[in-house]
């Protein structure tokens, strides 16, 4: 006799993902889409999706999806949240997506306390369109447009995106976690199930970043690029709750 | 019951009476009038109101609101439209239903906050990128802007597509009486297609994307498809003879004070007749060209240097010559002036 321990989540189509070896996107969706089986949120889910290599994220969730133009997608999911308060509503968001062309929309959401969750994937890089400079780039990384590393004289600095909007009133929660170790990946698992109590709970705006590795961006083996995550990434990004405003029991 | 109103505050009331639910804006002037009406009527409808930070989030909220299958609406003036033209090419792709109004003013750029009529190209020839066209009517009163707004809906949902009411700063300030129909006379359509959460169905997906090239061709030849179904919105109007020295053309606020300087005419015995362009996408293209056929001469004046004018040479038979005259910038041509175009143009001359 055996048991089944483990199966794919019901919020997931089955269809198999296109992600590079090695890349986190996969393990976060299905962090995700296990948290939204768990509160039985399958048929309330309205998920955002991002432009970049999460665009496909509609053929992978079995959830109502909406696109949204690139950056765009707070702006959407405030307006779908607004009109439809008992639904949840969640984006899911590159770092190009979040903390570059939509950075507007990210600060006002954030500022507003929408009462969506965001679920940000921050891998220092611009994936899909091969391997560009991200807002999130590290000093001296080399990229596709930094091919001479990353100058912050030249390129400016990275942005710390939990940092900057953990302190706006109207954020409930928000902390940086990573996926790099099945120790890490329990971690974020449970910022994901406290974020999503946070909106069940009507407390405001939060946020996950997921500190993600890109090895095809990177230029390194999967196991190398997870290392990197954990010994260069998390420095620049540390890891941790930078805003929680406390939930009912 | 008739009460007197302003265009901008006629549009918004015309809005919540035919169900809008959601009004998402960003004040821009000549059109706050629209916004601070919306901020107070929304809440004692029920109804959602949002000032968000720029043109370009309102118009993704709007994507948004209509993606989860209610009323929405916006208005902005025109280099806020400019800015909204990212998203409007999301709606039509994603094929969601909304009403957008810009009341135009000066351009290009910042230009000034008088009326103009220098967006008819932005809004009836696409705007944003890819193949599309943007279903635009443009009222020349009160009452009329109040009445296509309350259509607009009703067409925005049958075709699954955004459309535009273009009207102008003159149009958005002045105060007409105004009839509106009561509470509950639409009720908007439960729509198979929008996200409401997947309960007992399959997901519902709103997208634009379609990365396959045959697949994104498929879907651009259904959008094509639709928009020759379109013609059944034309609208216009038309006061014409069998047999005119000239044929005035012209839409908005300029149609208004074109139509006096024709009556005036008219009562000194000309034959000149009157042809307005309520649709201006889609174009009456068969009524204006059955028209022109019976005159010897067509007049076109806008508040631009001639983009309407572009759509009605298209139409009219080459051998009438078309004859324009424009003011831009936000001068407004007085009745006066365009009597004397005309005038002249009857005597030969301009």
């Amino acid at each position: 006799m055996s048991n089944q321990i483990l199966e794919r989540p019901r919020s997931l189509t089955g269809k198999q993902f296109h992600y590079c070896p090695g890349c986190h996107h996969g393990i976060i969706h299905r962090l995700i889409a296990e948290t939204i089986d768990e509160f039985d949120l399958r048929e309330k889910t309205i998920v955002v999706q991002p432009v970049g290599c999460a665009v496909y994220i509609y053929e992978y969730f079995d959830t109502d999806v909406s696109e949204a133009a690139h950056g765009r997608a707070p702006a959407v999911a405030t307006a779908i949240k607004r009109v439809s308060k008992d639904k949840f509503v969640l984006t899911y968001q590159g770092d190009g997506d979040l903390a570059a062309i939509g950075t507007a929309e990210i600060v006002h959401a954030a500022a507003r306390g929408e009462n969506i969750c965001v679920f940000f994937v921050n891998n220092a890089i611009y994936g899909m369109t091969g391997g560009q400079m991200a807002p999130t780039t590290l000093p001296g990384m080399k990229t596709a447009t930094t091919p001479f590393g990353r100058d912050v004289k030249k390129q400016g600095y990275p942005i710390r995106v939990s940092e900057m909007l953990a302190p706006f009133d109207g954020v409930a929660y928000v902390e940086r976690v990573m996926v790099s170790s099945s120790k890490h990946v329990i971690k974020a698992k449970n910022a994901v199930r406290k974020a999503f109590k946070y909106q069940l709970q009507e407390k405001g705006f939060s946020l996950v970043e997921f500190l993600s590795a890109c090895p095809t961006g990177w230029g390194m083996p999967p196991v190398e690029a997870a290392k990197w995550v954990e010994e260069n990434m998390a420095k620049q990004f540390p890891l941790g709750v930078y805003k929680e405003v406390g939930l009912d029991d | 019951m008739r009460v007197l109103m302003k265009g901008t505050e006629a549009m918004a009331e015309a809005a919540i009476r035919a169900g809008c639910y959601a009004y998402f804006g960003y004040p821009i002037t000549p059109q706050t009038e629209l916004i601070h009406y919306m901020s107070r009527r929304m809440p004692e409808v029920k109804g959602v109101f949002l000032q968000a930070e720029s043109e370009v989030s309102v118009i993704n909220m709007v994507y948004g609101a209509a993606a989860a299958g209610v009323r929405v609406m916006t208005s902005s003036s025109s280099p806020g439209v400019s800015l909204m033209q990212e998203g409007i090419s999301y709606l039509v792709g994603a094929q969601l239903p909304a009403v957008l109004i810009n009341v135009m003013r000066g351009g290009p750029g910042l230009g000034n906050i008088q009326p103009s009529q220098s967006d008819y190209f932005q809004s009836t020839k696409g705007g944003g990128h890819g193949d599309y066209k943007l279903i635009t009517f443009a009222p020349s009163s009160v009452s009329e802007a109040a009445s296509l707004v309350y259509g607009a809906f009703d067409i925005a949902e049958k075709y699954r597509h955004p459309v535009m009411i273009l009207a102008d700063g003159a149009l958005g300030q002045i105060m007409e009486p105004v009839s509106l129909p009561e509470h509950g006379l639409s009720k908007p359509s439960v729509k198979s297609w929008a996200l409401t959460g997947a309960k007992g169905r399959s997901a519902n997906k709103v997208l634009s994307f379609y990365l396959d090239p045959k697949t994104l061709e498929e879907h651009n030849l259904i959008l094509q498809e639709k928009f020759k179904n379109v013609n059944e919105e034309i609208k216009f109007e038309e006061d014409i003879f069998d047999d005119m020295d000239v044929l005035a053309v012209a839409y908005g606020t300029v149609a208004r004070i074109l139509r006096s300087a024709v009556q005036r005419l008219r009562n000194e015995g000309k034959k000149i007749g009157f042809f307005r362009p309520i649709s201006l996408w889609p174009f009456p293209e068969d009524a204006l060209k059955s028209a022109s056929r019976k005159s010897k001469l067509v007049f076109v004046s806008e508040m631009s240097y001639g983009q309407m004018l572009e759509d009605v040479r298209r139409v009219v038979p080459d051998d009438i010559e078309v004859k324009f005259y424009g003011r831009a910038g936000g001068v407004v041509p007085s009745p006066n002036e365009l009597y004397l175009k005309l005038k002249s143009l009857l005597e030969g001359g301009m």
